[in-house]
């Protein structure tokens, strides 16, 4: 047939085409993940990878079963709401494995960052200007469990 | 914090778009705007750009080539782009690049040069030896007919091609213009504008650009420039420059006269951070300089080496405009603070992954590209002794 | 305190073989957990925040955050005379260590404590060109970090500036809500580690959980309200001052 003959070329072009675009699909099958789509438009299995990041903070639960002692000080006191990390810092190692020592807290710089004086916190917080305790360290007279003294917290 | 005044939210301070993706939108917008130019001839039927045709296609194929690379250097992780092709997130314009490109090089740009190029190309193969044979030989996919009605059909076929490579072109680096202009986080690039003013500025560049390159590859053959196609391809980058610029003006009186939440921030920006390249680089010496010198050339009667004069200085200014438009998008847009509170500085690495010389070095190697397609795919036919008969020499 | 998060951990033994594996590393979901059962975001309550930036330092030792970027940060505001549209803001260090005490004057200041608002309608995800950033099916916007690209467009989307470039990963990272925590039944690292309670970590799809009864007696707001991003950082007593 006559136009096959004068646009022959056209077809080998077009072929390329063809055999680019099987090529392409072809490789797709051995590259996309096999867990993508699971879930929406990515990777299902990221979700259970993210989930199984360490964990460093154990949590004021695992605290608990073991500290009784300090549960029972706190309890009726100011601190009653603070969780014990968020002075103790991360303890998960701790909670896992006892005999690993948590760091021995400094009273003197660590009570500091949420008690100093600053006309910018809310006016109903407990603050302290900084000759508060003539440089002695916050333990000196409070009981860092039930701190206020005026309630039997003193030492 | 070094570089920033006021307040940014702490993750803001670093820029996280540098100078190569300035120089993307840049590089396709060449490519957009040199094949606007050419489809002038192929669709429009204006005779007189001509000369400038296979010389508009071999420079679109040239910047096309280079266009992935910024963004590859860019990337965090650029051996795990294929991932675009392969899941491509529909809702992301960004995806859709992959495929864009992918169509505009393939089924657009090489089918048409191939189509326009295939004679010459038949013929190179017969009468080269060694490798150039095999080179030639191997573009021909083993097909020499050459007969009228091949012809005929490539040239219908090629008509259909430029027909659908105009939107094509538009679609190539108008989304670029919407992956900056869909953001609504970011009030100096979200609007519906965005998309119409990247097209414009593009056809803008590239017509420029071609224009330049086809004055300077005349005096390079020591052949005379067509005064004809050089006049009308000016007048074309006139017109569209007005409309260009009209519509920018739109946005910026828009943007002041409604003086939202974000203008205030903004405002002082362009004032101060963006002053040079803003003020005076992109409006007064990218825009209405040539412009205006434009103009000129339009309502007088210049003689041929002044106008050829003026169009080499209005194309170079053009292009340095467009380009620093790009740079105030791109750049402008990741300087101030989405709190409307603070700024920063762009630090531009000089020897760096995406520093300036490697910007440098992505500007020049279209350039290097196109000298070597230019050899292999001559735009114009051999000359034998002396000025091409071909040309009508004009001074 | 938290009855609620009793209830979560159904058999202590049982939570303790999950997290076991869990501190071990082997990827194997907490087996009481349903996604489809919860639906998260967090309480702010500004009044509570005293800027003392356990938060910060907390969601760095917890998440291994390099320093110089932040998942989660604290602003301190001043509004002086009512003027919302012009306040002071500073997060020295994204409020790491605190801030310098201020002077009394006549001007008001409040904390605002900043993440990553997992938003409904986010975006952030709506942009990422290969997938590599989603909404969980539990309303959590994480990142696959073994497959971003880094091209970082969703650094650029987000309307909040909580998202960044790891400086070593060259991939994308932000707060995950500690979502290795809240699917196992912890709280979020910040939550645990904030003194007074102005972070809380809500559970939206929990009919037991505090927030649905805050949410019904307390006015609350979003940030950046009119991008419409559905938003799940709730904050109490917002000033409108606020960016």
């Amino acid at each position: 047939m006559g136009i096959f003959k004068d646009a022959g070329h056209l077809f080998r072009f077009a072929a390329l085409f063809v055999v680019g675009t099987l090529t392409f699909l072809g490789i797709r099958g051995f590259f996309v993940p096999k867990s993508f789509g699971e879930y929406g438009h990515y990777r299902g299995n990221a979700i259970v990878e993210v989930a199984a990041r360490p964990i460093h903070y154990a949590g004021n639960q695992a605290c608990e079963t073991c500290h009784t002692d300090v549960v029972n000080k706190k309890k009726d006191g100011k601190h009653a709401h603070v969780n014990c990390e968020a002075c103790h810092g991360p303890l998960a190692k701790h909670a896992d494995d006892p005999s690993v020592e948590p760091t021995k807290l400094d009273t003197a710089v660590l009570c500091l960052s949420c008690h100093t004086a600053s006309a910018a916190k809310p006016k109903g917080f407990a603050q302290v200007a900084e000759d508060h305790s003539s440089g002695l360290p916050c333990e000196t007279c409070h009981q860092p469990h039930s701190p206020a003294i005026a309630a039997g917290g003193a030492k | 914090m070094p570089g920033v005044e006021g307040f940014m939210y702490p993750n803001e301070t670093a820029l996280h778009w540098s100078v190569l993706i300035v120089l993307y939108p840049f590089i396709t917008g060449l490519v957009a705007g040199a094949f606007i130019l050419a489809s002038l001839e192929r669709v429009f039927r204006v005779e007189d750009v001509k000369p400038t045709y296979r010389l508009a296609l071999l420079t679109a194929l040239s910047f096309l080539l280079v266009a992935p690379l910024p963004l590859q250097l860019h990337l965090g992780h650029p051996e795990r782009s294929y991932e675009m092709y392969f899941t491509p997130h529909s809702s992301s314009a960004m995806a859709m690049f992959g495929f864009v490109y992918l169509w505009y090089l393939m089924a657009v740009l090489v089918t048409e040069i191939w189509l326009d190029y295939r004679r010459d190309i038949v013929l190179m193969s017969e009468s080269s030896k060694g490798v150039k044979h095999w080179m030639y030989w191997l573009m021909t996919l083993g097909s020499n007919n050459i007969s009228e009605r091949s012809l005929a059909i490539d040239e219908r076929v090629g008509w259909i091609v430029t027909l659908v490579g105009i939107p094509s072109a538009f679609l190539l680096h108008g989304y670029v213009g919407f992956i900056f202009g869909s953001v609504k986080a970011n009030p100096w690039w979200s609007s519906p504008l965005m998309p119409v003013v990247f097209i414009l500025s593009a056809m803008v560049s590239g017509i420029a650009a071609v224009m330049l390159l086809y004055m300077l590859a005349m005096r390079l053959r020591r052949e005379a420039i067509d005064m004809h196609c050089v006049d009308t391809v000016a007048r074309y980058l006139f017109y569209i420059f007005i409309v260009a610029f009209g519509l920018e003006m739109l946005d910026l009186i828009h943007r002041i006269y409604e003086a939202d939440e974000s203008f205030r921030s903004l405002n002082f920006m362009v004032h101060t951070k963006l002053y040079f390249s803003h003020i005076v680089i992109q409006i007064v010496l990218g825009t209405l300089t040539p412009i205006l010198l434009l103009a000129l050339t339009q309502v007088w009667k210049f003689s041929a080496i002044t106008r050829k004069r003026i169009y080499t200085v209005a194309g170079c200014l053009t292009l340095i405009g467009i380009f620093a438009m790009r740079w105030n998008v791109v750049i402008g847009g990741q300087l101030f603070s989405k709190s409307f509170l603070g700024y920063t500085t762009y630090k531009m690495g000089l020897a760096t992954r995406e520093g300036l010389l490697v910007a440098i070095a992505l500007t020049v190697l279209p350039l290097v590209i196109l000298w070597v397609l230019v050899k292999v795919l001559p735009p114009w036919p051999e000359r034998s002794q002396g000025p091409s008969a071909a040309i009508t020499p004009v001074i | 305190m938290n009855l609620s998060r009793r209830h979560f951990l159904i058999l202590l033994p049982a939570a303790a073989v999950a997290w076991q594996a869990v501190l071990a590393g082997s990827p194997e979901a907490s087996p009481n957990y349903k996604m489809s059962e919860h639906w998260w975001g967090m309480l702010i309550d500004i009044p509570k925040c005293i800027g003392c930036g356990n938060c910060v330092r907390a969601c760095q030792a917890e998440n291994d955050v390099p320093d110089g970027y932040f998942r989660t940060w604290v602003e301190r505001y001043h509004v002086s005379d009512g003027n919302l549209s012009n306040p002071e803001v500073i997060s020295p260090d994204g409020g790491k260590e605190g801030f310098s005490p201020a002077k009394e004057d006549e001007g008001k200041y409040f904390f605002v404590p900043k993440l990553c608002n997992q938003c409904a309608d986010s975006p952030c995800t709506q942009v990422c060109p290969v997938g590599a950033t989603f909404t969980s099916p539990d309303g959590v916007v994480l990142v696959d970090q073994t497959y971003c690209m880094g091209c970082a467009y969703c650094v650029q989307a987000c309307p909040y500036g909580c998202r960044y470039i790891h400086p070593t990963k060259k991939v994308v990272d932000k707060c995950t809500l500690c979502y290795h925590r809240i699917t196992k039944g912890l709280t979020t690292a910040c939550c645990e580690a904030c003194p007074t309670g102005a972070r809380q970590l809500a559970d939206l799809k929990n009919p037991k959980d505090p927030i649905h009864e805050f949410l019904k007696t307390h006015s609350v707001q979003v940030l950046k309200p009119q991008m419409a991003t559905g938003a799940k950082a709730f904050y109490y007593d917002l000033d409108g001052s606020v960016r």
